[in-house]
């Protein structure tokens, strides 16, 4: 045990990441989700309909906007979660009794993140205005609701969670096999004493990185080309956005993967070692990021933490061009970090990179 | 004179507080077969690394085919094969795979022609796509060594090719070495076998990372100031305890019947063995030390002054 810290530092290090995670990190009720509000009058009610989603906690006024493609471009891009859209003639309706709607778009790629809040909703319904209705207009309370709020759930109508969950898993997937493939393949070179005849040989770095990394982009559109066709015809999921764009996001993925199994692998002194520190890996990398619970459910620190991740940005990848057609643009928020991490982790790799035997 | 292939002045490398190779300096000339020995853990494997630039030296300098081997590291890998002591090619790809591999590392020309006129030299060619985890140990250094000779490198470092080997594929390794060294190849080999090192026509002993003495076979025994003796006779074991007592006789071996005692002071041991002089039922003789004989003297000697 003395001698083989790492082993220590599994023992100890998954219990502690496991109760930091599920303890604090992970809520599978979120809260103050991010909402937009395009409103096509400001009145008093209007803007106590707004207080009081706000103040059901389950909601966070990010936006207030009176442009329709604006509203609609944030929650295409997940940049809110809800659009509440108050209709002109919203207060004059009201007070004349026509119990007027008022309608809230909803993200619900993730029916999970939403369920909850939406089901608030429905309390706050039975006595919404209690400050505002009052003396000619106290009449009104009682008996029903005043307005209604009709529910737009896009992206995702009937709440299916498969389409949700099984392209996220082509993200898990890709994770798990292609750090552990690629961190396992040098430590390999290392234990069977291979490496010192390739060191010996006149091959530089970056030949045998790009010699490891290879094969696995083919084995990861393997993959890859599985899920989709079992996504497709076996779950049904819909596929708005452009496959194209969708392979080349993967292609960016896995090669973030594959450069930071290598980087692994070359930390790593053997291939126990090299697993160990992919575990390290899938675990936050399934729990943060928004693979099995809802991101934006996580405390600030851990949606930093998932930030890091890649497989966190994969995700809203491949579930914005799937579930939401997303194009080139819209992707790109979630794309550049992608490139960022592979080059940061390149970069570690090559530096890193035994040259010699030293 | 012919040229230098190999010449570095005061190599040392340090692992943590371990010195493994101190202060060596070598000359190793064109077509020398120069063998390399020295005990387990001696710094031979470590000096070899340090000359093909596998590992950078912490002290000193040299030359390794007119490179740096500080610098130039990248060159020198281009131009000497290098034999790892343990077998190190890919266990789970066959023969001709394993060959084709280096051959494409070394951007070979007519690389198919290259690697079947290989495996024909090793007599391989009808096992050809055998798996190279598959082969015995004989034949895994025969094709290491085929691997290494493939882009006919000048100057060939072999680290203990022939451990575990059986008689026989060592002497058949040992024929090719010389085959090789004939066509002009320089070859540096390690080894810890005696028999090998009488085979080398130049030697260099290295003991705790320290270069004893290097030369020619004859030289080295002549340097080492070692007399021999053997005895035959009756109850040589107790005789050998005898003889250990005293400080003249530094080695006292047995060989089957006979006692070889050996000193470095001549005077010192005639006058240890000569109560044993008188007794008819010995024979003495005055022999050659071995080279055996005069490793083993320098091994103690380099504990003696640590």
């Amino acid at each position: 045990m003395r001698r083989d810290r790492l082993t220590f530092a599994m023992m100890i290090g998954i219990p502690i990441i496991q109760l930091t995670l599920f303890g604090f990190a992970i809520n599978s009720d979120p809260k103050h989700l991010p909402l937009a509000v395009r409103a096509a009058e400001n009145s008093v009610f209007s803007r106590s309909v707004t207080q009081a989603l706000i103040n059901s906690d389950y909601f966070e006024l990010v936006e207030v906007t009176e442009s329709e493609a604006q509203a609609e471009e944030l929650l295409t891009r997940g940049d809110v979660q809800f659009v509440l859209d108050i209709p002109p003639g919203f207060s004059r309706e009201l007070m004349r009794g026509e119990n007027p709607e008022l309608l809230l778009e909803v993200d619900a790629s993730d029916p999970a993140a939403t369920s909850n809040a939406l089901a608030a909703i429905q309390n706050l319904l039975s006595d919404p205005l209690p400050h505002d209705l009052k003396g000619p207009l106290a009449a009104l309370r009682p008996t029903r609701p005043p307005f209604q709020i009709v529910f737009h759930r896009r992206y995702n109508p009937e709440g299916i969670t498969q389409y949700n969950i099984v392209p996220g898993l082509m993200g898990v997937i890709l994770t798990m096999t292609m750090i552990m493939m690629t961190a396992l393949a040098v430590t390999r070179e290392n234990e069977r004493g291979t490496m010192e005849n390739l060191l010996a040989m006149p091959v530089r770095p970056l030949e045998v990185m790009l010699g490891k990394i290879v094969p696995f982009i083919l084995i990861g559109y393997i993959q890859v080309a599985v899920i989709l066709l079992a996504a497709r015809w076996v779950f049904e999921v819909p596929m708005l956005g452009s496959l194209w764009l969708l392979l080349l996001c993967v292609f960016v993925f896995i090669v973030a993967n594959l450069t930071m199994g290598i980087t692994f692998s070359s930390v790593a002194r053997n291939q126990t070692q090299a697993m160990q520190m992919s575990f390290f890996v899938f675990l936050p990398s399934i729990l943060l990021s928004g693979f099995m619970f809802p991101f934006r459910g996580m405390p600030g620190w851990a949606q930093v933490l998932g930030e890091l991740l890649p497989l966190t940005h994969f995700l809203r990848l491949v579930r914005g061009i799937l579930l939401k057609g997303h194009n080139l643009t819209q992707v790109w928020g979630n794309l550049w970090p992608l490139l960022v991490f592979t080059f940061l982790i390149l970069l570690i790799g090559l530096m890193r990179y035994r040259r010699t035997l030293d | 004179m012919s040229e230098a292939v190999i010449q570095v002045k005061e190599l040392s490398k340090h692992f943590g507080s371990k010195t493994a190779v101190n202060k060596v300096s070598l000359t190793v000339n064109q077509g020398d077969i120069f063998g390399f020995l020295g005990p387990n853990g001696s710094g031979k494997t470590t000096t070899i690394r340090l000359l093909c630039g596998l590992l950078t030296p912490d002290h000193g300098e040299g030359h390794c085919l007119g490179y740096d081997i500080r610098t130039q590291a990248t060159q020198i890998k281009r131009e000497v094969g290098y034999m790892t002591q343990r077998f190190s090619f890919y266990e789970d790809l066959t023969i001709r795979e394993n060959l084709e591999f280096v051959a494409r590392i070394y951007a070979m020309r007519r690389l198919k022609t290259a690697v079947t006129k290989a495996i024909e030299n090793l007599g391989l060619t009808h096992r050809q796509h055998q798996l190279a985890g598959a082969l015995s140990g004989g034949w895994k250094q025969r094709l290491a060594l085929a691997a290494c000779m493939l882009h006919r490198p000048r100057l060939l470092l072999l680290d203990e090719p022939t451990a575990g080997v059986d008689p026989q594929a060592r002497r058949d390794f040992w024929d090719e070495i010389h085959a090789l060294a004939s066509s002009g190849v320089t070859v540096l080999v390690s080894t810890h076998y005696m028999d090998e090192a009488e085979r080398c026509n130049r030697l260099a002993y290295i003991s705790h990372g320290d270069l004893m003495a290097a030369g020619t076979p004859q030289e080295l025994i002549d340097i080492s100031g070692l007399v021999t003796w053997t005895l035959e006779g009756p109850n040589i074991h107790e005789l050998a305890r005898e003889l250990r007592q005293s400080p003249a006789a530094q080695q006292v071996v047995p060989f089957g019947n006979s006692l070889h005692v050996s000193g470095t002071d001549s005077v010192a041991l005639a006058r240890v063995l000569d109560p044993f002089r008188h007794n008819p039922d010995y024979r003495f003789q005055e022999a050659k030390p071995s080279l055996e004989d005069v490793f083993i003297d320098l091994t103690s000697r380099s504990v003696d002054t640590r």
